[in-house]
């Protein structure tokens, strides 16, 4: 990391974008006392990460990137004993296990070796295990990677509702539409360093604008003539990207120039902000 | 170190309890090596080598193979039960199942882990001695109330071995690896470590190194206890053993600290 700064307000949902290498899982780790920070500080509704670690880890829910549930454990005891690590009396650790699997949709599963789950189910019971302690903070990294649709749905609308009941969410995703749907804010970083920050339909909109014109298998002059109109062309294989900045005026000018060009035009999204912005060449 | 005896606590408690809650719920298997081993051993050396070897000059006194043996056996599976605990078992935690990652996301510290390990470890070898020490009473090869002195021993023969096994899990690189410190430092111990035969038998040089080899004490120890012999070198094998146990377990807790924050 090269020195980032941030504050996040509390029951806000701040998304961590960026390529593999920027420093997002870093940023995270910083922040759940994993990984001491060289230098600066993180506090967590005032308290030090490196000062006092144990009363930071009282506050967060962490869900991990990898799966680390226990595997000598069946689901159920899973959270038992996971809620000891945090000192809660048994009696209630059990109430609340019972009641996390209801909400993650595994309460049949209670008894079933961690082995026998999906990816889904162990994703869910993982989230399940963040909520144990009723953290203020819930950290997720990479929450739905590898995740069908249906899973990853399900995951989408517990967060939501945690942020409605004021829990403060910090998330590193490579879905843009995952931080779109769930972020009130988001922070792309690159390089260990912040690039862009701000909600997602600001970004978009400062970013890129409105509208994306997608085009290929091109004309011949296709590309000069979309050069000459006002925005941004990027050429991308076969593929040429254009970011209007009057989307009507290149939007007419197409029509009556190529109307039989092979073309999309769609609006702007947080994934063309981010290719923009951090590029689209591979990281690792 | 400050730093680490700081971060010290009793919610080390529940990373051995975990440990502990696993090792119960698969005690049937888990209970079965122990119980095996010194009637296996019995087997072996009293119908076999015993035959061979009628009787054991130690401590000035004549004995049969069986009864001196018997106490090497259960130094033996101190060294065993806690080193392989903290090695391998220890490693597959740590790496393979990410079991120490998911610990660290509670308000445990990495120094609660690893002392939680080290207890665990710790634990599993006074297991293993008091299962074997009640099968060698009903073999009628311990001496009471002597033998209650093996608990102690256990303890601190089993911290000694905790501490070596997590130092070598915090520099593998591979699973593999550990086979490096088994060749070099524990076969030899079993061979050489006084399990056997009497290490007065050796020539000079080779029993100068073998007083120096932690098992060779264990087995002293053990053999006093069990035997209810006094032997003179036993207060200074208990110290040794002592510090041998403390310096190692904190020499674990440094260098696993070290692996585990990257």
């Amino acid at each position: 990391m090269r020195g980032i700064s941030f504050e996040v307000q509390p029951g806000e949902v701040v998304g961590f974008l960026g390529p593999n290498g920027a420093g997002k899982t870093t940023t995270v780790r910083m922040v759940s006392c994993f990984l001491p920070p060289t230098s600066g500080t993180a506090l967590i509704y005032g308290v030090d990460v490196r000062e006092k670690p144990r009363e930071v880890k009282m506050m967060l829910g962490i869900c991990p990137q990898e799966d680390n549930l226990d595997p000598d454990f069946d689901v159920l005891k899973n959270l038992l004993v996971y809620g000891r690590y945090f000192g809660i009396p048994a009696p209630e650790v059990k109430r609340r296990a019972e009641s996390l699997l209801e909400m993650v949709a595994l309460a049949d599963k209670a008894k079933s070796p961690v082995a026998a789950l999906s990816g889904g189910m162990k994703r869910r019971l993982i989230l399940a295990r963040a909520l144990l302690n009723e953290p203020r903070v819930l950290i997720l990294d990479e929450p739905t990677t590898g995740l069908d649709p249906q899973a990853r749905h399900l995951i989408w609308t517990r967060v939501r509702a945690l942020r409605a009941t004021g829990v403060t969410v910090l998330l590193t995703t490579h879905y843009m539409e995952e931080a779109a749907q769930l972020c009130d804010r988001v922070v792309i970083i690159d390089e260990g360093r912040i690039l862009l920050e701000g909600t997602p339909a600001s970004l978009v909109e400062q970013e890129v604008g409105r509208t994306v014109i997608e085009a290929w298998n091109h004309e011949a002059g296709f590309a000069e003539f979309m050069r000459g109109l006002p925005g941004r062309l990027e050429e991308v294989g076969d593929r040429l990207y254009f970011y209007p900045t009057e989307p009507e005026l290149a939007e007419r000018a197409l029509e009556e120039r190529f109307p039989h060009q092979e073309r999309l035009i769609r609006r702007a999204t947080l994934e063309d902000v981010f290719l923009l912005r951090t590029g689209r060449a591979l990281r690792d | 170190m400050r730093e680490i005896l700081r971060n010290l606590s009793s919610r080390a408690f529940r990373v051995w309890q975990r440990d502990a809650d696993v090792y119960f719920t698969v005690w049937k298997t888990e209970f079965l090596p122990p119980l095996m081993e010194p009637i296996l051993y019995v087997f072996a050396f009293g119908l076999g080598l015993g035959q061979l070897i009628q009787e054991v000059h130690y401590q000035g006194r004549t004995l049969h193979y069986l009864p001196f043996v018997a106490p090497g056996i259960v130094a033996v599976a101190i060294m065993f039960w806690s080193f392989f605990e903290a090695s391998f078992s220890s490693y597959v935690r740590m790496y393979y199942q990410k079991t120490f990652d998911a610990i660290l996301a509670t308000p445990l510290l990495v120094e609660d882990v690893i002392l939680g390990e080290l207890l665990w470890s710790t634990t599993k070898a006074m297991i293993a001695a008091v299962i074997m020490l009640l099968v060698l009473t009903a073999m009628g090869l311990v001496s009471w109330p002597t033998g209650l002195y093996m608990i102690p021993i256990a303890a601190m023969g089993g911290l000694l071995f905790a501490g070596l096994g997590l130092v070598t899990t915090s520099m593998v690189k591979t699973i593999s690896q550990f086979n490096v410190p088994i060749f070099v430092i524990i076969m030899p111990m079993f061979t050489f470590g006084g399990t056997f035969f009497p290490i007065d038998v050796l020539p000079p040089w080779a029993l100068a190194i073998a007083w120096c080899l932690p098992l060779t004490h264990i087995s002293l120890l053990s053999r006093a206890a069990i035997l209810g012999w006094w032997h003179p070198m036993v207060p200074l094998s208990a110290a040794y053993i002592t510090i041998a146990a403390f310096l190692l377990a904190a020499l674990a807790l440094v260098r696993m600290k070290r692996r585990l924050i990257q």
